[in-house]
């Protein structure tokens, strides 16, 4: 098992936001993570991240067998945590060029490599969009495109991708989600995969370009179900998460 | 170098005066060298190996390329003056003053000569300094770079320069101040007189890389007569025992403008004044000043700027903003608006705070450890975008910021 949360409870400033969170994914799986706001979705991501705001009051994580509960970010990403975050902030006089050069393991004084500048045009961005500094003044759109870009440059195993089709044109998903599926071994037989994923989505609008194997619906920080993402997506679509929780039938 | 008796005896009366801010210094500590001490050069090239790597530190070109011409004072001496360029004037100060002998008419007018002992001091010795003059309705792009460098321990260095744009004339200098690696302590004491003839420019942009023990005392003022820009980027990231600075502009013609933009980094037991005013009597004359500050360790910065409106439809603006990444160190942020006509328009910003834990957190998810992402992050907020400047001489600034924040 490639991540395995155990039991999980986490505070913030001191009030339970999530508790008996369960949550196993497995090598080469994606699971969805739907739910209404508010309901501690990003609280599970930053929690992984293992920010420091976000107090574990109980159980654990595990990822590639070890337990990282209380490890701090750096070394999470650096043993292939990734994430793209929905409203990164924008870092004044830091280049987004320097930025992937530090991801992708290159020296920042030699040119940016190849490999990456090729990602980055798929992307649509050009030499000049990356000599901008981080995020500031970007749009919507570009922020999306720029975590994915730096994902891409960073490699994880484990990838967190927070609403990445909120605020994107439709064409823009399409392009999107081509490169979520790079990220997640979507071009190999699903027996083949080794990357894997965790995807908040709002709208369900990504998952008609990138296939998961689970959703998970999140209610008042609980996993209030688990299943097919196809049949859930639709029951909420249908009626609205209240409706979809019952429905449904807890996994665990 | 007086050739006045009434300014002589000015500077005489001024010569215990101790300055209106920052520590005072006893000159009596110091080593005076008389000028010739060292060899006169062609080229900067003739330059020992180990001194050339310290004039790059601060962005001066040792093989002169990309610049119209050099100016290299070692200590009291002179020692390297040429000039490529057809429309500036370049020569030690004391060739100029036998050749002009109009130079008297600027020599303590812009800096009062018995402003206190350091001035005094200046104008007492034979002091070295250059003169820049740019000839009237010319323009040269690439910059003169001048060095004033201190090879000697204990060292004062006194210099008096004397810079004028003529009419219609742009003139961009570099000047980067330094000393020799194997230098602990010396004074350095700079007196710079700036003239902009109508419709003028001027672009000075001056890195320092002191050793940790040097003590520094500029002084400078700037005429602005009418259409003139005047530019004035500093860049201070490395240790000094102390710095205090507070160079005027006069904005005396119609429409002039001064800018100061100034970038400082505050190490170990750092005590830096800096501060920058601007006195706007011209119509329509404006000025803006923009300061990023960061204190590490044990050292204070004070950041000092004084916008004084004193007729109508003139405009000034402040800005300041401060990091403070050490509980033992401080900045101590002062703007000064003071406006004395109607119809005028001064405003000021300052923030001093800390690095957003946020944007720390953002570039550890991207696998920084907490001290690579706070220091890009530094970095970062003091590589402002330095305006003003042709495309080519904002590029090299670029590069010589980058050279600055690199050693951070």
């Amino acid at each position: 098992m490639l991540l395995e949360i155990t039991d999980l409870a986490v505070e913030v400033d001191e009030k339970e936001i999530l508790s008996d969170i369960d949550l196993y994914i497995d090598e080469g799986e994606t699971h969805v993570l739907l739910g209404p706001n508010g309901s501690g979705k990003s609280t599970l991501f930053m929690s992984i991240l293992g920010f420091p705001k976000y107090n574990i009051t109980r159980g654990k994580i595990i990822f590639k067998g070890e337990d990282i509960t209380h490890l701090g970010t750096t070394e999470r990403v650096k043993m292939g945590i990734g994430v793209s975050f929905q409203n990164p902030p924008s870092i004044r006089g830091v280049k987004l060029m320097d930025l992937l050069k530090i991801e992708h393991h290159e020296d920042v004084k030699e040119e940016l490599s190849p490999e990456i500048m090729e990602q980055a045009s798929k992307l649509k961005f050009d030499e000049r969009f990356l000599e901008r500094n981080v995020n500031l003044g970007f749009s919507g759109g570009e922020v999306k495109r720029s975590e994915i870009l730096q994902l891409l440059a960073q490699k994880p195993d484990f990838i967190m991708f927070d609403e990445p089709d909120s605020g994107v044109d439709i064409e823009n998903v399409e392009l999107l989600a081509e490169e979520i599926n790079t990220l997640l071994d979507k071009d190999r037989k699903p027996g083949l995969r080794k990357n894997s994923g965790l995807l908040i989505t709002h709208l369900g609008y990504i998952l008609n370009f990138v296939t998961a194997d689970t959703a998970h619906v999140l209610m008042d920080g609980k996993i209030a179900c688990s299943g097919n993402p196809d049949e859930i997506l639709e029951d909420v679509r249908k009626e609205g998460f209240k409706g979809c929780v019952e429905c449904c039938n807890p996994i665990h | 170098m007086l050739q006045s008796d009434t300014l002589k005896k000015r500077a005489l009366k001024a010569r215990e005066k101790k300055a209106a801010l920052g520590e005072d210094i006893e000159l009596e500590e110091f080593e005076k060298e008389e000028p010739g001490e060292h060899e006169e050069l062609e080229t900067l090239e003739e330059l020992p190996e180990k001194y050339k790597k310290d004039v790059l530190n601060v962005g001066v070109e040792p093989s002169g390329t990309g610049r119209s011409g050099t100016f290299l004072q070692i200590d009291q001496s002179g020692v390297c003056t040429n000039c490529q360029s057809e429309s500036i004037e370049l020569m030690n100060m004391k060739d100029a003053l036998e050749k002009h002998d109009w130079l008297n008419d600027y020599m303590w007018k812009a800096v009062a000569v018995d402003t206190d002992k350091y001035t005094a001091e200046t104008a007492l010795r034979e002091s070295g300094g250059y003169f820049i003059r740019s000839l009237p309705n010319s323009k040269e792009i690439f910059p003169i770079q001048a060095c004033m460098f201190i090879g000697g321990a204990d060292v004062a260095q006194t210099v008096h320069n004397i810079i004028i744009a003529e009419e219609n004339s742009e003139l961009h200098i570099i000047t980067g101040c330094t000393t020799g690696s194997d230098i602990q302590r010396a004074l350095h004491v700079g007196v710079s007189e700036f003239y902009l003839k109508k419709g003028a420019k001027i672009t000075f942009t001056m890195v320092h890389n002191w050793a940790e023990q040097v003590e520094v005392r500029p002084r400078t003022g700037v005429i602005l007569g009418d259409d003139t820009t005047y530019i004035n980027n500093y860049i201070l990231t490395s240790p000094v025992r102390t710095i205090q600075t507070y160079p005027t502009a006069y904005c005396q013609g119609e429409n002039s403008r001064a800018v100061f933009q100034s970038i400082l980094s505050g190490k170990k037991d750092s005590i830096m004044d800096t501060g920058s005013r601007t006195i706007l009597t011209g119509r329509n004359s404006s000025t803006e000043m923009v300061t990023r500050a960061v204190s590490n360790d044990e050292s204070q910065i004070y950041t000092r700027g004084h916008l004084s409106g004193q007729s109508q439809e003139v405009k000034g603006h402040l800005e300041c903003m401060g990091l403070v990444l050490s509980d033992d160190s401080m900045i101590y942020s002062v703007p000064e608006l003071e406006g004395s006509a109607t119809n005028l328009e001064l405003s000021h910003e300052a923030a001093v705070g800390k690095i957003a834990e946020e944007e720390v957190q953002y570039l550890m998810s991207r696998g920084l450890t907490e001290d690579e992402a706070a220091s890009m992050i530094v970095r970062g907020f003091l590589s402002m975008d330095i305006t003003g400047l042709p495309p080519e001489l904002a590029a090299e600034t670029k590069k010589m910021l980058d050279l600055s924040l690199q050693g951070m």
